[in-house]
């Protein structure tokens, strides 16, 4: 039994259903270690993944698909730095506004321009050969059989490490979001940085929702993400605002995912109810767990004044 | 603690002038994005009006979907001025359908003037738990409250859907429907029908409308007795507007922020068992969280900042949302634009009522009471202290 629980292809699903919660949780890093917490990170995924999904379904195009999903990520991250950055808003809440954005437009769009189920063929399946084919431990299975967007999402954490740790932009987020009256006396534009963070979290977002329905899923429908967004949120926690810690944190949430599908799909006698739970459960014990340590930014949902 | 409090007029009307400008700054969004579906605001502003307000059923039906907003609203606006934001409607509204359910199938054979209080009362205190448990985290551990009653929504719709499938299944409709449901609630326990009599004619006797709105609005009316006119409610508010104050001030802040996500937990526990006693009669599903509450724990926010926060507001907000979903309803049959506008109308006013504290701020920066207490993060960035002051 436990043999079937383990197989290489849930490893194998370990690695791709990541995806998302590596794009969505890596670009809300940036916005909070700049100080802005974005709690509309699920409704920007919904966007995202309607509006790839659409440009996919109608040009076949996955280069535009992309980009649709860039551009809308990017205009939401736009909208919601201006309300958080420029008006100050209540962060928490104004995400939540947000997210019941997304979450109403994009099944209003989906039901106007497509109204049935449909499916895309979407981002294929790359083989490497000869790594693909090596049986040794499922090894070409597991980790040379995938769409692009996979290992782009595992290119980005390292890249995002780079930039956060030892690039002076990084250095500009990271002063933003714990000490943003020093920055500012140091003659870092606060505002600017967060505008930047933000508009690039919400891109990746948005992206994190492309690689839900035009490459793991391959459909669109209401609700696509379940609250994905929200659990990409709480990684970041859990993560301790680190891109690799970002990255334990997604591969242990979609190893979790990988083992529900496994146990529906061979039939184990758990009721599927509490295999759907167990995600949830664990973020919120996650929470508990991440909620003792202290790397927080020390500005995370403050608003910046300046002169004040 | 003053015992009475009256606000200016001037000041009250002033309260209100910014949820009424994000109101029209979401009509003007969601008019352009009808234009773009191709279909006339006008036009779905009438079949929307219509369709709420239109004739005696449709305000019947606006009310009867007013009254769990309400109900969430009201604690929503508890857990506010507490300064915890609860997101956490939707699963508390389940728990305390659940528990609610189980006491009155349990009591299927008493009178409806025990089994109603009793109902009513393990809905009010499983929902309380539930959002006491996010209070908790949040007081104890410092969890994020909008994230893990986010996440206990979610475990909450499971936890229904297994029931549901399993011990509290109607035992006649097993593998008959596919929709999971429980037995019919006995007729005693049923909420009885609410209507009027104006002269001659029986106002809303023939309509869906029940009980519950009478409950709702003595809920709010004795919410904001406890909210402004009681020490428990000055705590509470307390806690919402200034933590460290209050904490100097000898409250216990720990236990104020569960309190207050206690009763949004509990009132909403309520919304959950009154929409199974006065208009469904039983607790059923789609499998979804929405499946059973129909967004009402989502809508209680959106009609609570509307409200101003206050219970009173959350009246006329209830009902303003309810037509909304009837009235979408109509929009959706006559023009073809799918109800869902709604969802993003609601995003859509959230994000203009937080914003709009930008202006209030700006515009009275001498006033205190802004509609938003000061949750975490809109504490205002403390001047610098003079030099001297640091070396005391």
């Amino acid at each position: 039994m436990i043999d079937d629980l383990f197989t290489a292809s849930v490893f194998a699903a370990t690695i791709r259903l990541a995806t998302p919660y590596i794009f969505a949780a890596l670009g809300e890093t940036f916005s909070q270690r700049s100080g802005v917490l974005n709690l509309g990170v699920d409704g920007i995924m919904l966007m995202g993944a309607f509006f790839s999904f659409y440009v996919v379904y109608r040009t076949d195009s996955l280069f535009l698909g992309v980009l649709a999903a860039l551009l809308i990520g990017g205009l939401m991250g736009l909208v919601i730095a201006f309300i958080s950055v420029t008006l100050k808003a209540e962060q928490g809440i104004s995400g939540i506004g947000v997210y019941l954005f997304g979450l109403g437009m994009s099944e209003l769009l989906f039901q106007k321009l497509i109204g049935t189920p449909q499916s895309v063929a979407g981002f294929p399946r790359l083989n490497f050969p000869p790594l693909s084919d090596i049986q040794f431990l499922g090894i070409g299975e597991i980790f040379f059989s995938h769409n692009l967007l996979v290992y782009v999402a595992f290119a980005l954490v390292p890249i995002s490490a780079f930039i956060l740790n030892k690039t002076t932009f990084g250095l500009m987020i990271r002063a933003a979001g714990q000490n943003p009256e020093a920055a500012d006396a140091m003659g870092i534009n606060v505002a600017r940085v967060r505008y930047i963070t933000v508009i690039l979290g919400g891109m990746m977002s948005g992206l994190a929702g492309a690689s839900l329905s035009i490459a793991l899923l391959k459909v669109f429908q209401q609700n696509l993400t379940s609250g994905l967004g929200f659990i990409a949120v709480a990684l970041v926690y859990f993560g301790r605002w680190r891109p690799y810690g970002v990255l334990i944190g997604a591969l242990l949430f979609s190893f979790v995912n990988a083992v529900q599908l496994q146990v529906s799909a061979i039939g184990l006698d758990i009721p599927s109810e509490f295999a759907v739970m167990a995600p949830y459960v664990i973020t919120i014990i996650a929470l508990v767990f991440a909620s003792k340590r202290s790397e927080k930014p020390t500005a995370l949902t403050k608003p910046f004044e300046r002169g004040g | 603690m003053r015992f009475w409090r009256f606000q200016p007029p001037l000041s009250r009307i002033l309260d209100f002038t910014p949820t009424l400008l994000s109101l029209v700054a979401a009509f003007f969004v969601a008019s352009f994005l009808l234009l773009v579906l191709d279909a006339n605001p006008l036009e779905a502003v009438r079949a929307m009006g219509d369709g709420a307000f239109g004739n005696e059923n449709a305000i019947a039906e606006t009310l009867v979907k007013a009254i769990p907003i309400l109900f969430v609203a009201t604690g929503i606006c508890v857990a506010f001025r507490g300064g915890v934001i609860n997101i956490g409607g939707e699963g508390q509204m389940i728990a305390g359908a659940v528990a609610g359910i189980t006491v009155t199938l349990a009591l299927a054979q008493s009178s409806g003037i025990v089994i109603i209080p009793l109902a009513l009362l393990a809905g009010f205190i499983a929902g309380a738990l539930y959002g006491g448990l996010a209070g908790f985290l949040k007081a104890y551990f410092n969890v994020n409250e909008i994230l893990s009653t986010i996440m206990l929504n979610q475990v909450a719709a499971q936890m229904m859907n297994f029931l549901l499938n399993g011990p509290l299944l109607d035992p006649t409709e097993a593998g008959v429907n596919a929709i999971p449901k429980t037995a019919r609630i006995a007729e005693a326990a049923e909420l009885p029908r609410l209507f009027f009599h104006v002269g001659t004619i029986e106002l809303f006797a023939r309509t869906r409308l029940h009980y519950g709105l009478v409950i709702g609005i003595v809920l709010a009316i004795v919410t904001y007795i406890l909210l402004w006119y009681t020490t428990i409610g000055y705590r509470i508010r307390a806690v919402g507007q200034n933590e460290h104050a209050a904490r100097y001030a000898g409250i216990n802040v720990k236990r104020n922020i569960m309190l207050a996500m206690f009763l949004a937990g509990g009132f909403a526990g309520l919304a959950g068992i009154v929409q199974v006693l006065g208009l469904q009669y039983r607790l059923q599903t789609d499998g979804s969280p929405a499946g059973f509450t129909g967004s009402a724990g989502f809508n209680g926010i959106v009609a609570a900042l509307f409200g101003g926060l206050n219970p009173f507001g959350a009246i006329p907000a209830s009902i303003f949302f309810g037509g909304l979903l009837v009235g979408a309803q109509k929009m959706q049959r006559e023009l073809g634009v799918s109800a869902s506008l709604i969802t993003a109308i609601n995003g859509l006013i959230v994000i203009f009522v937080v914003s709009s504290q930008f202006f209030v701020r700006r515009r009275t920066l001498q006033r205190t009471n802004s509609i938003l207490p000061q949750v975490e993060s809109v504490q205002t960035v403390h001047p610098i202290p003079p030099l001297e002051s640091q070396h005391r």
